[in-house]
């Protein structure tokens, strides 16, 4: 039963650093804000969370998986509403998307 | 040392050393980057990957309290995150409510591409 544990808490772990590893990669090669910004709120995220995980699945308490449980679940929560807000203040602000992007559908909405 | 514990320190280790890593990477897009938003989105990463380092640091050291403390962190990113977008919003040059009066010399050049972008 240990080493179920520790197994999945060393799984959890890695993964959540790789998927931070992969959001900071991603911030570093995108080619404009809108783009980056996927990379960071999403991959982010989810790295933070996995490894938040780990931390309730190694200490075996309820008390303590239910507030890591709680916090992965606020961090879902807010990481899309300051996405958006920001998003929406560059592209506001007049921010250029990249040359390589196709349409700019909340230009198309706004005019 | 027994099997089990052997597994969760040699995890902890790479995970600390893959973090540094992504760590640094984005610290050299807050340095590099562009433009304002730019180093708020690195900016609000970083706070994310702190967040994953705590969490790694309270399993090597066993004091589950630093959860508390990750959470209080992400509170405080996000407030940090929604205030650095309403200062984008405010130095908007269009008439939003929030239009700021004071128009600054080094906006222009972003101010000139907008109005291209509108016309």
């Amino acid at each position: 039963m240990e080493l179920i544990i520790a197994l999945i808490t060393a799984f959890l772990m890695l993964s959540g650093a790789l998927f931070a590893l992969v959001a900071a990669i991603g911030v570093n090669r995108f080619p404009d804000l809108y783009t980056r910004m996927h990379a960071a709120s999403k991959a982010g995220t989810i790295g933070s969370g996995l490894l938040l995980l780990a931390v309730g699945i190694h200490s075996v308490d309820i008390s303590i998986l239910a507030r890591t449980i709680a916090g992965f679940f606020f961090f879902i929560l807010t990481a899309p509403i300051s996405a958006h807000l920001l998003a929406r203040a560059a592209h506001i602000a007049g921010y250029k998307l990249c040359d390589v992007s196709v349409i700019d559908e909340l230009k198309i909405t706004e005019s | 040392m027994s099997a089990v514990s052997l597994i969760v320190s040699w995890a902890t280790v790479a995970a600390l050393v893959i973090l540094s890593l992504s760590f640094l990477l984005t610290v050299y897009r807050v340095i590099k980057g562009p433009t304002l938003p730019d180093r708020i989105v690195a900016l609000d990463m970083l706070v994310g990957i702190v967040i994953g380092f705590i969490a790694v640091i309270a399993i090597k050291t066993g004091f589950t309290l630093y959860i508390d403390i990750a959470i209080a962190l992400g509170l405080v990113g996000f407030l940090a995150t929604v205030a650095f977008a309403r200062f984008v919003l405010s130095r908007a040059p269009s008439n939003n409510g929030v239009t700021a009066k004071a128009a600054r010399p080094h906006d222009k050049p972003q101010r000139k591409k907008a109005s291209k972008r509108k016309k």
